[in-house]
């Protein structure tokens, strides 16, 4: 019999995976922390430029974005860029009331250091984008940020 | 009677479960931090306001058509060249040196410690005296302009200012394509941002973005903080958004 016993001994036992579900959690929950659901579908076609010279916009509340180029169905809405405010198209008119209305959402204190970030599409020509910018300033809102990609500063 | 235990339950299907719910939410997750060129509009003008003369030597005039080509300082030049152009417009009458004086280049003033302390005792002894609140906030502020002046002092030594007036004006047609605006912006952007890098390379040893970066870590009104200050003093961010109109719709 002792023989026996020594021979079962020598086998090495299975990995334990125990302790798998607890890594596999972990994981979970780390990306349901970190999860943004996407708040609007995009409409339109973004192709962001790229520059160097970036800042991160910190305070995701306090940002609100307006999103500019073509749209992503030309049979429907023709290939002229377009502008999307929320989940709808919409003109330059529309911007004073958005603006005042997302103000409303943030705290008092807090309304002047909320930011507009612009994402255009490369390709877009800068009349609308200029009718934008001043629009958002007659409505008082003087911060923007035109939202691109990260590239190497040029030598 | 013998107590029945209860079946335990088996977790061996946790993991997939788990597993489940972690591929769905690694799909769904979008990591998109939004980062870009920060700007400040600015405020809008009543219509019969008139525009102030600048000294056409005080600004640098970036103009690009709707072909997205360049008319700087009405020459044509690529956009490559634009900031080696910028940099010398901001540097080209000295920072730290007499260099002569550039024509069609703003003059550099020398800002110098006795006068700046001259002007904050005077703003200190009006604020003693100021009359009511809004009077007071006011030499507050223009105080604070001198104080930050007497920080660069310290830290970087005796300096020459760009005037006030000074600027960068970026002109763009209806026409100009995006791409090429914000690679113009980004090229007046990053000659700033070289000289602060020159600048906070030589007083501190790091480049400006680690000398913001450690700023930003520390407290506010800590030494880091006030060296972040001294150098955005020595080489302010002088880049307008202009009005819009058009340049050259040919």
């Amino acid at each position: 019999m002792a023989k026996f016993k020594n021979k079962e001994k020598k086998e090495v036992g299975a990995v334990s995976t125990a302790s798998l579900p607890d890594i596999v959690f972990m994981l979970l929950f780390f990306f349901m922390v970190v999860t943004v659901m996407r708040e609007q579908e995009l409409k339109v076609k973004i192709e962001r430029p790229y520059a160097s010279e970036l800042t991160r916009l910190e305070k995701k509340h306090l940002v609100d974005y307006i999103n500019i180029g073509p749209p992503m169905s030309p049979e429907v809405y023709g290939t002229e860029p377009r502008m999307q405010l929320d989940d709808d198209f919409a003109t330059v008119e529309d911007i004073p009331a958005w603006i005042e209305q997302n103000r409303e959402k943030v705290l008092e204190q807090e309304v002047p250091k909320m930011t507009t970030s612009l994402k255009v599409d490369e390709g877009t020509k800068m009349g609308i984008i200029s009718a934008v910018k001043q629009k958002l300033r007659e409505s008082n809102a003087l911060k923007i940020n035109y939202s691109t990609r990260k590239r190497d500063r040029t030598e | 009677m013998s107590r029945r235990k209860l079946p335990e339950v088996d977790a061996g299907s946790m993991a997939d479960i788990a597993f489940l719910l972690l591929i769905f939410f690694l799909v769904t997750t979008t990591m998109d931090s939004d980062e870009g060129i920060l700007r400040q509009l600015p405020p809008p003008v009543p219509e019969d306001q008139d525009i102030p003369d600048v000294k056409q030597r005080n600004v640098y005039v970036v103009l690009v058509n709707a072909q997205d080509r360049l008319l700087v300082e009405d020459e044509p030049m690529d956009i490559e060249n634009l900031k080696d152009g910028a940099k010398e417009f901001l540097i080209a009458n000295g920072v730290f040196r007499d260099l002569g004086d550039k024509e069609n280049f703003p003059i550099r003033t020398w800002v110098r410690r006795s006068d700046v302390q001259e002007k904050i005792d005077e703003y200190e002894t009006y604020i003693a005296n100021a009359e009511d609140d809004t009077q007071r906030d006011n030499y507050r502020k223009a105080l604070e302009k001198w104080q930050d002046k007497m920080t660069a002092i310290e830290i970087a030594g005796e300096y020459k200012e760009l005037p006030g007036s000074a600027l960068i004006s970026m002109q763009n047609d209806k026409g100009t394509t995006y791409d090429t605006y914000i690679q113009v912006q980004n090229e007046l952007e990053s000659a700033v941002n070289e000289l602060r890098d020159e600048l906070s390379m030589r007083l501190f040893g790091i480049t400006y973005n680690q000398l913001e970066e450690k700023a930003k870590s520390t407290e506010s009104g800590s030494e880091w903080e006030k060296r972040l200050y001294a150098v955005r003093t020595v080489h302010p961010q002088r880049i307008s958004e202009a009005e819009p109109r058009n340049v050259g719709s040919y």
